[in-house]
């Protein structure tokens, strides 16, 4: 379980997040949604301590994230971050390989390859695993950073719009295979969505904010109503139920 | 790759070779057999000229690696950024407050002003606007400058102007037997470089990647940091500065390789010591008997490989080929 309590951050006196309480089911797929600049990205990377804490407390699987050893956390709980520009050229495999580092040390041994094997079998990046990042399409890097995340193995993952550039056929097999990894493996994913119907058919739990608040937090089912999707986005969508199975019409 | 391995390793032995019996006294097997004359050229001036040249080519080259993994920025190297004149700077001090100070106590002094400088260039980095990656080696070049100027300023009051070119032109014809030994510590900098290679360049990924993946991102910039102005210190200490061998020869490996540092700090360290040898040998050929400084041929050898470099990039597929073919068969 991720449990957040009263976490507020500012940015050179501007607000980002204000007074933020929820907890994230543990092995389960949930979706954080709202608007661009709403506190997303900042709430994501203070769950992974990439900034320090300045109110509140967060904490994943009981361990306080301001005050655990970074590097039992890189065990615990992998990020895969918004924007990633890289100033230095690595492979395909060379980053993915760097994911578990915090598992060997700098001695990689057999285990280690065969989650790296695994981790571009599973993104589909077999064919292009020799290739530099820069001589590769931006759909290309983004899943080599999103199977340098999986390649970590931690049971916690938290990815920043991940379907960043990729198609819809790479789109919908990265939700399917995050749902496999928290149906099967019991891994408890959170995941930053802008299609909202991607949280609709693959998220157990969403989160929804709105200029730094928290603004809905519940089942997908429960949340996909037309007046919360309102008073997140600020726009009237109808919700349609196909089968047992809600879609917003959010298109036109 | 071993194939690779193999000319290369035939090139730099070749060079050695010929490093040892070229110079202003001829080396031949006669004087072997006179009375241990040229045994003794060799062990007093000739080895030591040699291991100097390889251990300053190779550890510069592994600063600039280092440096720019730092700032994460290709496009930088301790000497013109800021590390060799501050490591300067150090030795002009105290020559000039304690005249008669020991090479180790010019060392240490060098080391302190030179880790001193590249922190000053940090935090001067760390504040430009990220989306802007030229703007770091300009002011590098502008900080550089800066120092140089404060040098030579410093210099010209105290009237020390006479010693100003040992260390801002780095050459190898002073070196004996005795006066390059200090030259080891950067040796073993860059060993300890390779053993913490991966986290370097887990660093070049930037700060949320590191710290994403456990590291204790600020403590490696820190060692980075140390290990790139000791390097520079003792280079310049006892050879004097020499340019862009941490800028070329980085990109060129980086262009070839890429940049997993575990398996590219020994090709970097490589062919850093075996530019630099070329550099010294031509330098004593040119104008035998007399020499030009390593670091004026490295200038114009640097420059072409550069320009090289940025119009004829090196197929960076040639691992990749490789691989492919390997796979076809
Ligand atoms: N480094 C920063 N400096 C100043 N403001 C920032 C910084 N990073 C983010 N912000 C502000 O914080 C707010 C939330 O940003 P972010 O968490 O990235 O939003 P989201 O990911 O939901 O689009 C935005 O208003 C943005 O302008
Ligand atoms: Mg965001």
């Amino acid at each position: 379980m991720i449990n957040i309590q009263s976490v507020s951050h500012s940015i050179q006196g501007q607000t980002i997040l204000s007074d933020i309480s929820l907890s994230l089911p543990k092995g389960k797929l949930s979706a954080l949604i709202g608007p661009n600049g709403a506190g997303k990205s900042t709430l994501l990377s203070l769950i992974a301590r990439l900034h320090a804490l300045q109110h509140g407390v967060i904490t994943v699987d009981g361990l306080d994230v301001s005050k655990t050893p970074s590097r039992t956390l890189a065990r615990k709980l992998a990020i895969l971050s918004q924007s990633n520009t890289l100033a230095s050229r690595l492979t395909v495999r060379d980053l993915v390989s760097f994911g578990r580092f915090p598992h060997h040390n700098g001695r990689p041994g057999a285990e280690d390859k065969n989650k790296v094997d695994e981790a571009i079998a599973a993104l589909g990046l077999g064919e292009i695993a020799h290739r530099f990042l820069d001589e590769i399409s931006g759909g290309q890097r983004q899943k080599a950073f999103v199977a340098m995340a999986y390649a970590q193995d931690t049971d916690y993952l938290l990815l920043d719009e991940p379907l960043n550039n990729l198609d819809m056929k790479s789109a919908r097999a990265l939700m399917q295979t995050l749902h496999e990894l928290s149906e099967q493996s019991g891994k408890t994913i959170v995941v930053v969505l802008h299609e909202i119907n991607y949280a609709a058919l693959y998220a157990d739990w969403i989160v929804g904010l709105r200029d730094g608040k928290l603004i809905a937090n519940g089942p997908t089912h429960d949340i996909l109503t037309s007046e919360t999707i309102e008073t997140i986005f600020d726009f009237e969508a109808e919700i349609h139920q196909i089968g047992d199975q809600k879609l917003v019409m959010h298109y036109r | 790759m071993t194939k690779g391995w193999l000319i290369a390793i035939a090139l730099l032995l070749t060079g050695i070779v010929a490093s040892l019996f070229v110079g202003a006294i001829d080396l031949d097997m006669n004087s072997f057999s006179r009375s241990g004359e040229g045994l003794n050229l060799l062990v007093v001036s000739r080895i030591p000229r040699t291991l100097a040249v390889l251990l300053t080519g190779a550890s510069l080259a592994v600063a600039g690696v280092i440096m720019q993994m730092i700032v994460a920025n290709r496009f930088v190297e301790p000497m013109t950024a800021g590390a060799g004149s501050t490591a300067a700077l150090g030795v002009l001090l105290i020559s000039f407050l304690l005249p008669g100070a020991s090479i180790f106590i010019k060392m240490a002094c060098a080391c302190v002003t030179s880790l001193l400088g590249t922190m000053v260039f940090l935090a001067m980095v760390r504040r430009l606007p990220p989306h802007q990656p030229l703007l770091v080696p300009l002011v590098g070049i502008a900080y550089g400058g800066v120092v140089s100027a404060l040098v030579t300023f410093i210099a010209f009051q105290a009237d020390l102007l006479q010693y100003l070119e040992t260390w801002f032109l780095g050459e190898f014809s002073g070196i004996l037997q005795g006066r390059y030994e200090l030259l080891w510590l950067a040796g073993v900098l860059m060993l300890l470089a390779y053993v913490i290679a991966d986290q370097f360049a887990i660093l070049g990924l930037g700060q949320s990647v590191s710290v994403n993946l456990g590291l204790n991102y600020h403590q490696i910039v820190r060692l980075g940091l140390v290990i790139v102005s000791l390097i520079s210190a003792v280079t310049v200490v006892t050879v004097g500065i020499i340019p862009f061998v941490g800028l070329v020869v980085p990109n060129i490996v980086s262009r070839w390789l890429g940049d997993n540092l575990r398996r590219t700090l020994p090709v970097t360290a490589m062919m850093g010591g075996g530019l630099v040898l070329l550099s010294d040998l031509v330098g004593r050929l040119v104008r035998h008997p007399f020499e030009i400084p390593a670091a004026t041929i490295f200038g114009v050898l640097g420059a072409l490989l550069f320009l090289w470099l940025l119009y004829f990039p090196p197929k960076s597929k040639g691992v990749a080929c490789l691989r492919d073919k390997e796979r076809a068969r």
